[in-house]
């Protein structure tokens, strides 16, 4: 196999894994810190049992994070090295201040928080977890800053064959980051809520605890709704704006393969990219416009007018991303967060009615839930980054012309098999671990949990 | 100050405190399965790192962020051309940092034990190849006129660098050890530490003795003053600390290993100097501070963000040091 497709697979690989871990920290860490502090303002032990109930699921997930974080820093040197000389004197720097500003605040003040229960006051250790979840916002924004450079470069000048920074505020205000930021930390809330709406249901079901379960499944709906809406909200923003940012993967996405005036929106679609067109499809007439434009007419352009477009600035070359990827994982999303408000709404439904222990359907509901957003997250991310393909910088350099000079396919098939099968191993001992932690019965009582 | 001159320093400097902080997590992971017999004594061994150790990696992502934000063709260069060393370094990470984290979550000996085992190789694996690693920095490696490294994983492992990460393993055994007799409170584990300290830190001077006089020999050793300089302060350091704790000045005998691994960074990067990796095929493909670099826009930026930000790293990490900083017992077990 050739060095570019196994260094993709790695890449697709290490990255997705590492992004389960993502979101559940940035909006862990914010219930768990939120938790605390009511304990603080409310002397309710309760919440003290809560914050370290969930706080041990955190810490469980967060180890995982690290570990693959460490790779994604390594990464770009190891198997991009002609990308990362072609854009490090941009892409490098928020790279270095995420750690800098992030990962040592993140690392010491959650290493305070896990051995300072005895040694410190209870409000400046409730304050060490703002700290983490605070901090696990400052890494994604740096994170996001980067890839929002290869979505949309801003503030660079083209010399001695590299680009090169010539304004990081540009990069700082990049329209791409101001709405992908918002959405990724809505999600993260999102992973959150349903991840402990979700256990808690889990809980209920076999009958534990009744009343600290219940406690911790209200408090998760409304960070399930809260990051539900917001992310589909900005979601929606992304899209109108990636009309004009990028509109080969808005095309790709909806699988638009002549343009049309007003545009319909496929449903589902039997793709044939060899031949270029849909054999099959479900249209709903206009809406694609509408959810364009706001409005049921507007012209929507197509994959085929867009790659002579593109051929015509570019240079030969086939500039069409992978379609069906595209058009399923955008839907695999979009379907997800659908269920995602419905849930949300019956779960607040049901607790404003003190009715969720009695409803088993609604519960197990809840407890499959939890695989909602790491459904979504994973699309999204499959959608953004398969979307901007062939480009690894959109518009400035392909994806096959950043891969490594000095590394060899033996090389990386090596490492892809190493990274499987231990995030293999790990996977299994995370899910068991999490399922230990979560599901059981809590002592009452200002007892340890 | 050059601005290049001023990032080859602050990368030093990041690797001078990875190699001091990571280097004692390092080293308490090495002597594990030696100095703790129970598992209530390896809990102790691993609860005395406990609230450090990930606050310690972060120097090392540090400093391969600042390598790309800095120098990306350093970057890139390095971290394609050891390929495979740094994916066994990614794997000892990724082990290392889960064991620890769930070693004690399951009350089941096979459970702890594996992970015990994979903490030790997770442990020493990083340290003899990062003892590789700054060898090949020493003589530099093959790298053609397109800054392109054309060699494989057993182009860097020569007898010089093998040395050089056995260097490192011992080093940092011994720099562990003194960690633990200044952190263990208890007293059967650092009577253990206490035999293992002298017996390491003998045979670790004479390997580095030998790795020293190798590296006068066929590398640019000598040729710097500064380099020549920290590694007479790097030998008389790590004289003083097995002298001293001998002398059970265990406090003192850790400083100075502190100071000897600082030197030790400072005398590989006073070798490089200005270069960032050398090429063995010509000295003129070898990587400097000045063909690697960024632009100077960004250097700007960075320098900014670095001088702001290092303090209050040092500043916090310093309090965590502080707050932690009695003796672990069997009564204070998180990990």
């Amino acid at each position: 196999m050739d060095v570019v497709l196994l260094s993709r697979l790695q890449f697709g690989l290490t990255t997705i894994y590492h992004f389960f871990f993502v979101p559940l920290t940035i909006g862990l860490t914010l219930m768990v810190a939120i938790m605390e502090t009511m304990y603080v303002k409310k002397k309710d032990e309760h919440y003290q049992q809560m914050a370290k109930f969930w706080g041990k699921l955190l810490l469980i997930n967060f180890a995982m994070g690290v570990v693959t974080g460490i790779v994604q820093e390594f990464q770009f040197g190891m198997n991009w090295s002609t990308y990362s000389r072609f854009v490090g004197d941009i892409f490098g720097a928020p790279l270095a201040i995420e750690a800098l500003f992030a990962f040592f605040l993140e690392s010491t003040f959650l290493g305070i928080w896990i051995f300072g229960w005895e040694k410190l006051k209870p409000a400046l250790h409730a304050a060490c977890m703002w700290i983490v979840a605070l901090a696990s916002c400052v890494s994604a924004f740096w994170i996001l800053l980067a890839n929002s450079f290869m979505q949309n470069p801003v503030g660079y000048v083209i010399n001695n064959g590299r680009a090169e920074m010539d304004s990081f505020l540009a990069l700082l205000t990049n329209p791409h980051l101001q709405l992908q930021y918002p959405h990724v930390i809505a999600g993260g809330w999102a992973t959150a809520g349903f991840f402990v709406l979700g256990i808690s249901a889990i809980n209920l079901l076999k009958g534990h605890n009744n009343a600290f379960f219940q406690k911790s499944l209200k408090f998760a709906t409304v960070f399930a709704l809260i990051g539900a809406l917001v992310s589909a909200g900005v979601g929606h923003a992304q899209g109108q704006h990636l009309i004009y940012e990028q509109p080969m993967k808005m095309a790709a996405a909806e699988a638009l393969w002549e343009t049309e005036d007003p545009a319909g929106l496929a449903l589902v679609a039997s793709i044939d990219e060899e031949q270029g067109k849909n054999n099959f499809e479900i249209v709903i007439p206009k809406l694609l416009s509408f959810m364009v434009y706001n409005s049921f007419d507007g012209e929507v352009r197509g994959i085929h007018e867009l790659q002579a477009e593109m051929e015509a600035k570019y240079g030969a070359g086939d500039y069409v991303p992978p379609v069906a990827v595209c058009f399923w994982s955008f839907r695999v999303m979009v379907g997800a967060g659908g269920l995602m408000i419905g849930l949300a709404l019956l779960a607040i439904f049901l607790t404003r009615k003190g009715k969720e222990v009695q409803c088993k359907y609604s519960l197990t509901a809840m407890g499959l839930g939890i695989a909602l957003p790491y459904l979504a997250n994973s699309g999204g991310w499959i959608l953004a980054e398969m979307g901007r393909q062939p480009w690894i910088v959109y518009g400035l350099q392909t994806v096959s012309e950043g891969v490594s000079v000095a590394v060899s396919s033996t090389e990386v098939l090596i490492s892809l098999v190493g990274f499987a099968l231990i995030y293999t191993i790990l996977a299994v001992v995370d899910v068991y671990l999490l399922a230990k932690f979560g599901v059981r019965n809590v002592k009452t009582g200002a007892e340890e949990v | 100050m050059e601005l290049n001159v001023l990032w080859f320093i602050l990368i030093g400097v990041l690797f001078a405190g990875f190699f001091i902080l990571e280097g004692f997590d390092y080293g308490v992971g090495i002597m594990l399965p030696f100095v703790s017999k129970t598992d209530e004594e390896r809990r102790v061994v691993l609860n005395t790192i406990g609230p450090f150790w990930d606050g310690n990696e972060v120097w090392l992502l540090t400093a391969g962020g600042a390598i790309f934000a800095a120098f990306p063709n350093w970057y890139a260069t390095l971290f394609s051309g050891f390929y495979l060393a740094l994916f066994l370094i990614l794997l000892a990470l990724i082990v290392r940092g889960v064991a620890i984290d769930f070693r004690s979550k399951v009350d089941n000996l096979t459970w702890r034990k594996t992970w015990d085992i994979l903490f030790f190789i997770g442990s020493l694996l990083p340290a003899l190849l990062f003892g590789v690693a700054v060898s090949n920095f020493l003589t530099g490696v093959p790298i053609d006129a397109n800054m392109e490294f054309v060699g494989n994983l057993f182009t860097l492992l020569t007898p010089f660098t093998l040395l050089g990460g056995l260097v490192f393993v011992l080093v940092f055994a011994f720099h562990g050890c003194l960690f633990l007799s200044l952190k263990s409170g208890v007293a059967e584990i650092n009577a253990r530490v206490k035999a293992y300290t002298s017996k390491i830190g003998l045979v670790m001077l004479v390997a580095v003795v030998a790795w020293v006089v190798y590296a006068a020999l066929i590398t640019g050793l000598l040729s710097s003053v500064l380099a020549i300089g920290a590694t007479v302060l790097a030998a008389l350091c790590l004289i003083g600390a097995l002298v001293l704790q001998a002398k059970n000045k265990n406090g003192l005998a850790f400083a100075a290993s502190v100071t000897a691994i600082l030197a030790v960074t400072v005398m590989v990067f006073g070798t490089m100097f200005p270069n960032v990796l050398i090429s063995t095929l010509n000295p003129v493909w070898s990587l400097t501070i000045y063909n690697a670099c960024s632009s100077p826009y960004t250097l700007k930026i960075m320098t900014i963000v670095a001088v702001t930000l290092v303090p209050i790293v040092l500043l916090y990490q310093g309090w965590s040091f502080w707050m932690f900083r009695k003796r672990v017992t069997k009564n204070d077990l998180h990990y």
